[in-house]
């Protein structure tokens, strides 16, 4: 597979692999703020994503890719932020992070 | 594929896998860092300078700082009674099995028509910064009106309430 | 430009030193044995450095401190860093028994490692830099983000409630300055146009008449340089801002359970911090390896690099010797409603100065502005600072 294959598809598959552990660590672990780092790790993933087609694709002197990059990494860093602040405001509240105790709007 | 690649590929996806299953919360922050620089490296060898050394300055600079940080203050330091991984592990590990094999049959199905070789573009700071103020200049005040945003609801939101007795 | 054959010669000796030690090599191996050379003079220059300040700086103290410092070992001490380095070396080496083993080991190799590679970029002397990045500032302050990181492991792996605070207060501040840090360099991006740092040291090389175009000579130049310096000392823990190190408070802080040799490469990272990023501010304000007269270009580039350099680290240790230490309340403070918001103003005056043309206008308008801003944000800061006379406690 690797020998002929386009270093591109390598590329993606590093990128399609690091995007289901970050899911899979998003939807298995029970302490919030490792549910943050899953989606910190999926949305890096799409990062690789993005310059691998930037660099592999057509037109890459548009740089259409990199600035995609460029604003997904500083968006993540906003989210991140945020989403760490919530965490620490509910344990104020609820003394736990464990995300299968919080099911205060379960029916 | 060169040897670097492939060395860091498995940094990557090593950091990763310890993110998701070590125990040990700080353990977990760690090696996601490790994947972070694993990441960046990649980015290096993909010729994209400025966004390899903005991802280390952003993420293992910055957000890795924020999750320790916000470890240490919710005290997930220490090991939880009752187990790491929540009740429903396996359909979510089903799901993320799911996903993998769909996006890993789209990339070798289409591999074929995928180019073998690219003539490495130049992306020096300068043309990014053309282009920033340039063709992506409503992105750029977006991207900074957000940020305003972010940092003013995380003081709000992680402020102490004003209703305590001290 | 060095004049002379002779000057130019001894201007770039390490550069022929290196290529005629490189020719004897084929061709294909050439650029890897370059590099080579260059990681092998940076370790044994600057830790070579490093040993020579610290029986500087203790001595430097001692002589502030109305005492001598070290003199026994060799002449007026001068050996002293030999007889440190054999005691750091044959100390045993403790680790806590309920101390995270991997992490504590661990540590100070990520903080070595990250203040090495910002030397890879700072342009030493002419044609004498060991990798031309086009990005080459965004390089060096991200190898100076991740040094973060290695203190939060130090504080955390030693299971010590001293070491864990003294970590967070470290990264807390850490953080507050780096981005006055970045924002002052910033502006010498805006007015050189290049984040190289060769570039940058290559615009300030101009004379006019005998004086050289450094940034520092101008008004932003020089708001920017104070900021810059200040963030400086707060990034590398130096007094005044030395309070997660603080001896008397916080036992050693985030090293308090490092002994022998961990200790030694964690006293040699903070050290060659202080290298990096005294060179950096040389590099961006003070015109890195450019002479400071264009009469004296015979003397050699990398002579002017060492000497600013140097000059920055006694001013260091000046100060350490001199002022109080700030309390982490009042660092912060300090930080983010008066450092931030300046460095903010000035990079507004750096964009006026760009954009107004040459001449004695822009030189007064500009310093108005930042005098009239640091005297009006220095009085708002104090306004409620009432020095009235003193009161006593005492213990009922």
């Amino acid at each position: 597979m690797t020998g002929s294959a386009s270093p591109l598809a390598a590329y993606l598959l590093v990128a399609a692999l690091l995007f289901a552990i970050g899911l899979a660590g998003a939807l298995t672990r029970r302490n919030a703020i490792l549910v943050l780092i899953g989606i910190e790790l999926m949305l890096n993933a799409a990062n690789l994503n993005f310059i691998a087609f930037w660099r592999y694709g057509p037109h890459p002197e548009a740089l259409t890719g990199m600035m995609f990059a460029i604003f997904s990494i500083a968006v993540a860093a906003a989210e991140a932020a945020v989403g760490l602040g919530l965490v620490i405001a509910i344990y104020r509240h609820a003394r736990t992070t464990d995300l299968d105790q919080m099911n205060r709007m379960k029916g | 594929m060169s040897v670097v690649f492939y060395a860091l590929a498995a940094l990557t996806v090593a950091g990763g896998l310890g993110a998701v299953l070590l125990k040990n919360t700080v353990h977990a922050a760690l090696a996601v860092a490790v994947a972070f620089a694993g990441l960046a490296l990649l980015f290096l060898s993909l010729d994209a300078q400025f966004a390899g050394f903005a991802q280390i300055l952003v993420y293992v600079g910055a957000v890795a700082i924020l999750v320790v940080f916000a470890i240490l203050l919710t005290r997930a330091s220490e090991t939880p009674a009752g187990g790491v991984f929540s009740s429903s592990w396996l359909a979510g590990l089903a799901i993320a099995a799911g996903v993998f094999a769909v996006l890993g049959w789209a990339v070798l199905g289409s591999a074929q028509a995928l180019p073998l070789s690219a003539v490495a573009p130049s992306a020096t700071v300068h043309d990014i910064g053309v282009a920033l103020v340039g063709r992506y200049v409503l992105p750029l005040e977006i991207v900074a009106l957000l940020l305003t945003a972010a940092t003013i609801g995380a003081v709000i939101v992680a402020l102490h309430e004003k209703e305590r007795t001290r | 430009m060095a004049t002379t054959p002779i000057s130019v010669t001894v201007d770039q000796i390490f550069i022929l030193l290196r290529d005629w030690l490189t020719h004897f090599l084929p061709e294909t191996l050439r650029p890897f044995a370059n590099v080579v050379l260059g990681v092998v003079a940076i370790a044994c220059v600057f830790p070579g450095l490093f040993a020579l300040t610290t029986v500087f700086e203790r001595k430097g103290l001692g002589r502030m401190q109305n005492r001598l410092g070290p003199n026994r070992v060799g002449p007026f001490g001068f050996f002293q860093p030999i007889a440190d380095g054999i005691k750091s070396l044959t100390k045993e080496d403790i680790v806590p028994l309920n101390a995270d083993a991997v992490v504590h080991f661990l540590a100070p190799l990520l903080l070595v490692v990250a203040v090495f590679m910002g030397f890879a970029v700072l342009p030493v002397g002419r044609n004498m830099v060991l990798v031309d990045m086009d990005a080459g500032l965004l390089f060096f302050f991200a190898m100076g983000a991740s040094t973060e990181l290695s203190i939060f492991m130090a504080g955390w792996s030693s299971r010590n409630k001293y070491s864990i605070l003294g970590a967070m207060r470290a990264i807390a501040q850490m953080i507050s300055y780096e981005v006055p840090l970045l924002l002052s360099s910033v502006t010498v991006v805006m007015i050189t146009g290049s984040l190289s740092l060769t570039r940058i040291v290559e615009a300030q090389n101009q004379y006019t008449g005998i004086f050289p175009h450094w940034y520092v000579f101008t008004p932003w130049g020089l708001a920017s340089f104070l900021m810059f310096a200040i963030a400086a000392t707060a990034e590398t823990n130096r007094t005044p801002f030395d309070l997660p190190e603080g001896e008397s408070e916080l036992v050693a802080g985030y090293f308090t359970e490092y002994s022998g040799f961990k200790f030694a490469l964690f006293f040699l990272g903070e050290y060659l911090g202080m290298f990096s990023i005294a060179g950096l501010g040389a590099t961006l304000f003070w015109g890195g390896w450019s002479a400071p007269l264009s009469i004296l270009n015979f003397v050699p580039s990398w002579i002017w690099f060492f000497s600013k350099d140097m000059a920055a680290i006694f001013v260091f240790i000046w100060m350490r010797g001199t002022l109080p230490r700030l309390r982490q309340d009042q660092l912060m403070n300090f930080a983010w409603k008066f450092v931030l918001p300046f460095t903010l103003l000035n990079l507004m005056v750096t964009a006026l100065w760009r954009f107004m043309e040459g001449g004695w206008l822009r030189w007064v308008v500009c310093s108005v502005i930042l005098a009239g801003a640091y005297v009006l944000m220095g009085r708002t800061a104090m306004h409620r600072k009432h020095f009235g006379p003193r009161s006593y406690r005492y213990a009922e």
